[in-house]
């Protein structure tokens, strides 16, 4: 039943007779908070204006690194094909040979694979995905008027913001972007000569991820502070939600972990400026040597790693919270192992930051160190298996809703289990032996971050689009973009798989230099095919998303989905503030669907004559 | 045109999904909106059945329809002893994460279908359940504990470094922007010192200090040879930008840095042919190589061992190839011997060399061959007297005197062996100096080192009356007074064939 017209004065009255009066309105009646269009709608300090912000953000930068992602597969499925119709877009990238037929400059390929990676795992799956959900989500779920500091909140956005239009800004180089991989090693990052991207595309590509991570810090303090100190009375943390969990774990650990990227860069940018050598020894390139010893590619890889590691679990955390709220409310269900859940992110969370060199099994380190690191990561395995365990178990015994949220979440777990499953492999290091930098890599990260945690943000986009818009993004559209997308993605990443066994190196603008790689062509077709289609149903989404958010269903009950958190006790259109009155109070955790034969009781509603808090 | 037609299909593509969706939400708000739900719930329920099934059954067939194309698999075994290690680890982790694999998906789609909506339907409260909880983290703690235990014996016994004393072949692989130098460390089996300092292009491309004696006979090779069951230490080294040297049938893969030597050490136990003869057993190996030309050679028979990148490197990452052929033991041996030292070749008696004029270590073997031919040639061929005179070039003295140094015992014992073999043979024994000192002074020096070749001979039994001595100074220069090389040419003994 997700009509819920009776509750809306019931809950009005409850938070009118039981909520905590914190005289908002009347310090906030007159004051100069959102006056103009300006700051209403452009430099907001509203935490939900500042959530859309970062999603239509993330959205733009996910069309466009999946444009990318489509001219390089174009390139690798028909390295052969004509692509001079792609001169216009691409300018000088595209060589014309005198039988007229049009090729990708590889140095353009390396290009469009580092801005990719680089922008999808950046800009899309943490500013897009963790940016748009903790603004979201955390005042509303944990009862707060507001972040704790609403004006770094909008700066987080704005550095966010800059940030993008510099990267964007690189694109258009004469020399062309930074090629060099998003993981962006040195020598290779740091010497122009060694490639035109490592021009001025570098640098601005540095500037950009340097005012990225000033993004997150900020965003990342507030998140922390408003779950810990901005709670209403009676949302203990043991009573929020697995998505406020989430938000907080990761952006813990993006606070700890960031600020060791940012040095990493600093440190390029040194070497490449500066004339020092953090990075670089003994090298000789273009006919000239380098001056200067002593240094080390490694130091760099150790540096970037700490944040890479966690940087993963910064992205999947929050579409893990997602995903655990979604099912529950949609199975009608607990989720079940609330504890074990919350015990399995902290342990994600906390391992996270001791398996970083299983990114470089192979890069020279010494063997010796690599045994821990090989421990700490097949650990890491165990909370992740609980919590699939935990999700499979949620929807056991349940009366699943299959809409569209639904779906995506069941789907999430299909790609988390697959994804995470040739984790196993990888981080075991005499396998990575074989398996380093070569497609069974690409397999399993894609299907882990760029399907699994895209699939979550998917989930928390059609679930908490009535929240953000006050309407319903079409159902029919949302199951054509489910299926569609599940079938395309597992049709992309499945055959990489095969391509990895069978040896193919990752980052290859062609593979007909050697014998061993050439014999794809079918397989590297099928996966072209495949991700044109995708890309196409994805546009399904975008359209549906603007369109509904105009001509959308209207939402007419304060509580659509029937859930339990906060966030549906306000208006259907919260303002300012969130609640028009008094904020709710609490007294029991998120999860009671079914208890006691009732099919859901939100956390507001006062426990009854002897029953017990059930969080446990 | 075209263009423009694929552009109005996705275009009329994306209305028609928006009309559907359109109408499907006019017949759901009639059909109301618990008969929607249930609908619904049917619907996508046996689609995750189906997409489930579909799925799994697609793994399964892939895999194995694929299978002779996967490393570890059908003909692709791996052709070096710790191959077969990591091969294994793969296997073990495949086999208990395929049950994991197999065993969530299908609960986890069957869920989905078994638990979809109905009306009426109360969903069980079950929040919790902590046995399950420990049971599921103790099984796959157990699993984990299995694989790291099993990868890291492995991991520690591929990777563990030469021991002292222990035989092996250390050869040396050079990435650059784009292609592999390929180093061999010759008859010393050893490779010589390098500084990027001294990289040369054309000339040095690697570095090497020529002052060090291990590079003179160390030479590069276009393709990696490799003596089957031997235990090879690759040395690995990068000139400009990471790159990673990549040996997919060997299981073999390693960075290569700037500035920091790494290493991997195998033992191929496959030769080339060998393998190509296991290839052979597959049928996609007997195709044709050339697919447009079916008279070609088959696979198996054109297959080669390659070398490749495995970093990014730059926009040639692609193309940086090398062959790799294993050979017999025996084969290797001959190949060995038969390569030409770069020092000996290029920079040898250059201005680039440290040593010139002065003996060197990796000539003697060498130089030794080169003098026994002469000499036969000489005695046989030689119709003229400029053809029966031979330069004695690895007779060396100490500067400044007639003394002989240690270094001219191979040049002078072949000589004796010589005048033995051939009793009839005469030679004049001439001196000769450069032009830089006193010209007097070089006479009498290189008469006494005339001598001093005759009297070494005579102790060792050859009659005096068979050698006559001359001191000619600077006078017969046979290269430019210049440069140093030139006099060092210049300061010789030569041996004048006169009858045999």
């Amino acid at each position: 039943m997700s009509s819920n017209n009776h509750h809306n004065q019931e809950t009005d009255v409850l938070i009118e007779t039981q909520g905590y009066d914190d005289h908002f309105h009347e310090h906030h009646h007159g004051d100069k908070y959102q006056m103009n269009f300006l700051t209403t709608y452009i430099f907001s300090q509203d935490h939900k204006i500042i959530a859309r912000q970062f999603l239509i953000t993330g959205i733009f930068w996910a069309i466009i690194g999946a444009a990318m992602s489509l001219v390089f597969r174009i390139q690798l499925g028909y390295p052969d094909a004509d692509i001079s119709w792609l001169k216009p877009i691409l300018g000088k990238w595209v060589i014309v040979n005198d039988a007229g037929i049009g090729s990708l400059d590889p140095e353009f390929y390396y290009a469009l694979v580092t801005i990719h990676g680089t922008i999808i795992v950046f800009f899309v799956l943490t500013a897009g995905l963790s940016g748009t959900f903790s603004n979201l989500l955390i005042p509303l779920q944990v009862g707060a008027r507001d972040m704790a500091s609403p004006f770094l909140n909008m700066l987080s956005y704005w550095f966010f913001f800059l940030s993008s239009v510099i990267m964007f800004y690189s694109l258009f180089l004469s020399t062309g972007p930074f090629a060099g991989g998003w993981t962006a090693y040195p020598p290779l990052s740091a010497l122009p000569q060694a490639s035109q991207g490592s021009g001025a595309g570098m640098t601005l590509w540095l500037i950009s991820l340097v005012l990225f991570v000033v993004s997150v810090l900020l965003g990342g303090i507030n998140y922390i502070t408003t779950i810990i100190n901005l709670r209403t009375r009676g949302m203990t943390l043991w009573r929020m939600p697995l998505t406020i969990w989430a938000f907080l774990f990761t952006a813990i650990l993006g606070l700890l972990s960031f600020p060791v990227l940012a040095s990493g860069f600093f440190l390029l940018l040194f070497d490449r400026s500066l004339g020092t050598s953090f990075y670089l020894s003994d090298i000789f390139i273009n006919g000239k040597m380098v001056d200067v010893i002593g240094g080390s590619p490694i130091l760099f890889q150790h540096l970037f790693w700490f944040l890479g590691h966690p940087e993963v679990y910064i992205i999947i955390l929050p579409a893990m919270g997602l995903v655990s709220e979604v099912m529950a409310v949609h199975s009608r269900k607990p989720i079940f192992g609330y504890r074990a859940m919350i015990y399995s992110m902290l342990a994600i969370g906390f391992l996270s930051f001791i398996v970083w060199a299983h990114h470089m099994f192979m890069s020279g380190l010494n063997p010796f160190i690599s045994n821990f690191f090989v421990a700490f990561t097949l650990m890491i395995a165990i909370p992740s298996a609980i919590k699939v365990f935990n999700w499979i178990s949620t929807l056991y015994g349940g009366n699943i809703r299959m809409n569209t949220p639904m779906m995506f979440s069941i789907g999430f777990v299909s790609m988390f289990i697959s994804g995470g499953l040739t984790g196993i492999f990888l981080g075991n290091s005499a396998i990575d032996i074989q398996q380093h930098d070569t497609y069974f890599v690409v397999a399993h990260f894609h299907i882990v971050m760029g399907v699994a945690a895209f699939f979550g943000m998917f989930a928390g986009v059609y679930n908490w689009f009535p929240k953000m818009f006050g309407r319903y993004m079409n159902e029919t559209m949302g199951k054509i973009h489910f299926w569609g997308t599940i079938i395309g993605a597992y049709a992309v990443f499945g055959p990489m798989h095969y391509l990895g066994l069978a040896g193919v190196p990752r980052r290859y603008y062609r593979f007909d230099s050697f014998d061993a790689f050439s014999g794809f062509t079918d397989m590297n077709r099928f996966i072209t095919i495949a991700a044109i289609l995708t890309f196409f149903v994805q546009l399904v989404f975008v359209v549906n998303f603007f369109w509904s958010i105009f001509k959308g269903r209207k939402v007419t009950t304060q509580n659509p989905w029937g859930s339990n958190s906060l966030e549906w006790t306000t208006p259907i259109k919260p303002g300012h503030g969130n609640w028009p009155g008094k904020i709710p109070t609490v007294t029991r955790w998120a999860y009671d669907y079914g208890k006691d034969g009732v099919e859901f009781t939100p956390q507001h509603i006062p426990l009854k004559e002897g029953e017990k808090d059930s969080s446990h | 045109m075209t263009g423009l037609i694929i552009i109005l299909s996705i275009i009329i593509l994306f209305v028609v999904i928006i009309q559907i969706s359109k109408i499907n939400d006019i017949t759901n708000a009639i059909r109301g909106e618990e008969a929607t739900e249930v609908r619904n719930a049917n619907s996508n329920g046996i689609y995750f059945l189906i997409f489930g099934t579909i799925f799994l059954v697609a793994c399964i067939v892939s895999a194995i329809y694929y299978s002779d194309y996967l490393l570890g698999f059908g003909p692709n075994q791996p052709a070096s002893e710790h191959g077969h290690r990591v091969d294994n680890a793969f296997k073990i982790t495949l086999f208990f994460t395929s049950i994991v694999f197999f065993l969530t998906h299908i609960a986890l789609f069957w869920f989905a279908y078994k638990y979809r909506y109905k009306p009426g339907k109360k969903a069980l409260f079950l929040p919790h359940d902590n046995k399950l909880e420990v049971i599921w983290t103790a099984v796959p703690a157990l699993v984990m504990t299995i694989l790291v235990v099993q990868g890291l014996v492995t991991w520690n016994k591929v990777m563990a470094d030469i021991s002292e004393g222990e035989d092996h072949l250390e050869i040396e692989a050079t990435g650059w922007q784009f292609a592999w130098n390929l180093r061999y460390p010759g008859a010393d089996g050893k490779l010589g010192v390098k500084d990027f300092r001294l990289i040369r292009p054309g000339e040095n491309e690697l570095g090497q200090d020529w002052h060090d004696d291990r590079n003179h006979d160390d030479f590069n090779a276009d393709e990696l040879v490799l003596p089957k069951g031997k235990k090879i230490r690759v040395r690995i080294t990068a000139r400009d930008v990471l790159h990673n040297f990549y040996l997919p049938h060997f299981r073999v893969k390693m960075d290569a840095v700037p500035g920091i030597p790494t290493y991997f050490i195998l033992t191929p136990d496959k030769t080339t042919e060998e393998y190509r003869q296991e290839l052979r057993k597959y049928p996609e190996w007997n195709l044709p190589s050339d697919p447009n030309d079916p008279k070609s050679d088959p696979k198996w028979k054109t297959f080669n061992f390659e070398l490749a990148c495995a970093e990014l490197c730059g926009k040639g990452h692609y193309s940086m190839r090398r062959l790799v052929k294993v050979v017999t033991p025996e084969e290797f041996d001959q190949w060995n011997k038969s390569q030409k030292s770069f020092y000996l070749s290029n920079i040898r008696n250059t201005d680039a060399d440290p040593y010139v004029g002065l003996p060197i270590k990796a000539e003697v073997f060498s130089k030794a061959e080169a003098l026994k031919t002469s000499l036969t040639k000489a005695m046989e061929m030689g119709s003229t007297e400029e053809m029966r005179t031979i330069s004695l070039d690895n007779i060396y003295f100490e500067s400044g005197s007639s003394k002989l140094s240690p270094e001219s015992e191979s040049a002078l014992s072949i000589l004796k062996e010589a005048f033995d073999k051939n009793p009839k043979l005469k030679v004049d024994i001439s001196g000769h100096s450069d032009n830089t000192g006193d010209h007097s002074a070089n006479v009498s020096l290189s008469l006494d080192r005339a001598n001093a070749v005759k009297e070494y001979l005579t102790s060792r039994g050859i009659d005096t009356g068979r050698m006559s001595s001359f001191g000619v100074g600077p006078d017969k220069p046979i290269a430019s007074n210049e440069t140093p090389a030139g006099r060092a040419k210049n300061r010789r003994i030569e041996f004048k064939i006169l009858s045999f």
